[in-house]
């Protein structure tokens, strides 16, 4: 098609199609507009038009009886909220669900279309939301905060979710909830790790590093991971990880939020990504790092390969089967003994398009999810996860023997540090595809410098942010 | 039927023209030539409709957008030719356009020349229906959809695979790594899938034009005592020139404009040591949302292609003279 295309433009053999063409492309030229120029509203108006409707602030808005479609966009291989939708339809049989899934990184470009089409969704999985917001894409959900009362929930839980005025994320208006808050940390291979003499989780980083390697001298991986493109760069993980240790949480939280004049480039961050090359060049990663993908990785810890791997517990289902009883978790420890913990702690984000056609029905589902018992249930034993919602609320238990137990509890710890972080690579849109892999890869490759991989990173951010 | 006509090939479309004049001779005595005209553009019309709708409006679109700040949504900021100083400043994005150019050698070059040899083996020694099996099995990976064949591929040159596995039983353990993850080999190794994939439809081009050669020339080469590989050279080359201009022509653009394999095998990594322009124009239309800077890219992309194929157009219409 494109070399018959190539061939038309360098031979045109006659007039008269010349001039065809030329007419043409004077017709489509002039006919042009600004692109964006007048489809859209602007984020002011938007944010006008989405406050709340008035009924939705004198009763909670609910469902309704009569017949509603919901138009749900849901990620690919996540059981959670197809489950979750089935049993809300047992619950209120008016409301069918037509759902439409894709991989989260065709969702990540895929959003923006979706959201300003002609058939918006009442709930779509997020990927990073700023720009949405400021496009005017996303529905305001303060009015919903009041009428169903999740402003007397804890206020973290809905911070990551909040985008001010001026951009920034972590205050202002809510534009998303979490169907349940997912954490991160260190699972391993229970067997492998007293095999190394690892009789408790360690305290320390020190004590952490000092496994590495007797694993590694024992024949074993010390730690799986995956860092090819297609997936993203999973040291990410355990560099935001050291940055904690070794450094406060907060300061992260602003470079994620993208408030003003913040830096990843900080002193204690090059001595966190100088120990993750440490660890890289001691060979405590596979030597194939580049060419690993999430799954790949995830199979091959599975299947005994690596005694550590740091990941979420959304993949705590997955372990479960692959290694029943055999895997452990614990957080990522801080670097003296007894310091506070911190983790990567992000809600399972959705969103209700601003053009949503039921928005309300949406809303309520949200609320449904924090607050029902069977949905709460559905969250832990599925997700994974800790479902949120009010704190007079007990976490519904998992299966004896699941790792979920100990990420569940591994939660508690997290929030009473305060230490949640949102994760590195969702600063910006594209800041995971254009910093962190490439840069990290690099690293793997022996290409990069600690201080060169910030900087990098740092550059990268303050031109995404110009745009 | 005129515009269309541009979109065959060359060959075919100098023998129409001798039909056509033919036909338009008889008939211009019976009608008038005004009248001729407007139904030779209503015969035109719903191709170039779908010509212009499908093609020629996103290529001005593109040039358009590509003079504007645009995140895909919300209103666009003039910004002149600030997107096309960015391609060719920042080493991240016209350093892709040097991979592509990296990628010819694998997608073209090696195609094409291969191809030119086992075609002319094929044709000396497997004439019958081992030619045709051996046609058939070369032609497969032109079957096979790109995004299985990359999958297929990352497994056969990761660390494990079958590549490695057979380094180790021929005793080259020192040189197995895992192809598509090192910086050294990822963009060679993405080069070789395009030449597994690209190599049958040269091979098959080739060969179709190989029967049009006048068996007498082989004939009487041979008999003023011609080796096999003169024969090649003096016979076989020049008499297929319109032929390897055309596979040339597929397959640079093939190289330039590639996409699938890379985006399935590496996704442009390790690094940025395999991203080339079609995928960093996707990352930055669509999860960069920066739609100016990538149209800007994509008509660069476009220029550079028109640039490339130029002299091989020439070699092509050379011959035919």
């Amino acid at each position: 098609m494109f070399r018959n295309e190539v061939k038309r433009l360098l031979q045109p053999e006659l007039p008269a199609a010349r001039l065809g063409v030329a007419a043409l492309t004077l017709i489509l030229v002039t006919a042009c507009v600004a692109p964006g120029a007048v489809a859209t509203q602007s984020p002011t108006a938007s944010q006008v038009s989405t406050a709340p409707s008035a009924s939705s602030a004198a009763a909670a808005p609910t469902c309704g009886t009569a017949p509603v479609e919901l138009n749900a966009y849901f990620e690919t291989g996540f059981d959670l909220p197809f489950r979750l939708s089935e049993e809300f339809t047992k619950q209120y049989p008016n409301v069918t669900w037509k759902i439409s899934q894709d991989q989260f990184t065709n969702l990540m470009s895929s959003t923006p279309r979706l959201l300003s089409g002609d058939n918006p969704p009442d709930l779509i999985r997020l990927p990073s939301m700023v720009s949405l917001v400021k496009d005017g894409l996303l529905k305001n959900l303060d009015g919903y905060v009041t009428a169903f009362g999740w402003d007397k929930w804890p206020a973290a839980q809905l911070a990551q979710n909040r985008v001010g005025t001026d951009g920034t994320r972590g205050a202002g208006s809510l534009y998303a909830m979490g169907l349940n808050y997912s954490l991160t940390g260190v699972f391993y291979n229970k067997k492998l790790a007293s095999q190394i003499g690892m009789t408790s989780p360690p305290k320390t980083v020190a004590e952490f590093e000092s496994l590495l390697p007797k694993a590694k001298s024992a024949g074993l991986l010390p730690i799986m991971v995956w860092n090819a493109s297609a997936s993203g760069g999973g040291l990410a993980f355990p560099l935001q990880q050291l940055m904690a240790a070794y450094g406060p949480a907060q300061p992260i939280n602003d470079w994620i939020f993208q408030k003003k004049g913040a830096t990843i480039d900080t002193p204690t961050n090059v001595t966190a990504a100088q120990h993750l090359q440490q660890w890289i060049e001691a060979g405590y990663f596979p030597s194939d790092a580049n060419a690993i993908q999430y799954t790949d990785a995830n199979a091959r810890f599975g299947k005994g390969e690596g005694v550590f791997i740091f990941n979420g517990d959304w993949q705590d289902a997955g372990y479960d089967k692959d290694m029943t009883g055999n895997s452990g978790f614990f957080v990522f420890p801080p670097a003296q003994a007894g310091g506070s913990v911190a983790a990567m702690s992000a809600p399972l984000t959705y969103g209700i398009a601003t053009k949503a056609k039921h928005a309300d029905c949406a809303a309520f589902f949200f609320n449904w999810v924090a607050t029902n018992d069977k949905a709460r249930q559905i969250d832990v034993s599925v997700g994974g996860s800790n479902p949120g919602g009010p704190t007079n609320l007990a976490i519904p238990p998992a299966a004896p023997g699941s790792v979920i137990n100990e990420t569940l509890a591994a939660g508690g710890d997290v929030a009473k540090a305060n230490g949640a972080m949102d994760f590195i690579a969702n600063a910006t849109g594209s800041i995971f595809a254009q910093g962190w892999t490439p840069e990290l890869q690099k690293m793997v490759g022996g290409k990069q410098t600690a201080a060169g991989l910030l900087q990098a990173v740092q550059a990268e951010y303050e031109k995404e942010l110009k745009q | 039927m005129l515009p269309a006509r541009g979109l065959t090939e060359p060959r075919i479309a100098r023998s129409d023209v001798k039909v056509r004049a033919r036909w338009a001779a008889r008939t211009l005595s019976a009608g008038g030539s005004a009248r001729q005209a407007v139904i030779g553009w209503l015969f035109v019309l719903p191709a170039l409709l779908i010509y212009a709708a499908f093609v020629l409006q996103p290529l001005v679109l593109t040039v358009q957008y590509s003079l504007y700040r645009w995140d895909g949504v919300a209103p666009a900021t003039w910004v002149g030719l600030s997107n096309y100083q960015a391609v060719l400043t920042d080493p991240n994005l016209f350093g892709t356009i040097f991979n592509a150019f990296r990628l010819i050698v694998f997608f073209s070059f090696i195609p094409v020349t291969l191809g030119l040899v086992v075609a002319s083996v094929i044709r000396r020694v497997a004439a019958g229906s081992l030619g045709t099996f051996a046609r058939t099995v070369l032609f497969l990976p032109q079957v096979i959809p790109l995004v299985a064949a990359g999958i297929v591929w990352s497994w056969v040159l990761s660390l494990t695979g079958i590549l490695n596995q057979l380094l180790r039983a021929l005793g080259l353990a020192a040189l197995t790594r895992a192809w598509l993850g090192d910086f050294d080999t990822a963009l060679p190794a993405v080069g070789v899938i395009g030449t597994w994939v690209l190599l049958g439809l040269c091979i098959v081009l080739l060969l179709t034009g190989m029967t049009k050669i006048d068996p007498a020339l082989y004939e009487s080469a041979r008999l003023d005592g011609a080796t096999a590989v003169r024969e090649f050279i003096a016979i076989t080359v020049p008499s297929l020139r319109n032929e390897i201009a055309v596979c040339l022509t597929v397959t640079v653009i093939a190289a330039l404009a590639s996409f699938d394999i890379v985006y399935v095998s590496t996704g442009g990594g390790p690094g940025l040591a395999t991203m080339v322009p079609g995928l960093q124009i996707y990352v930055l239309a669509f999860s960069a949302r920066q739609v100016g800077l990538a149209s800007a890219l994509a008509v660069v992309l476009v220029v550079l292609v028109l640039i490339v194929i130029l002299p091989i157009q020439r070699l092509g219409r050379g011959s035919a003279q």
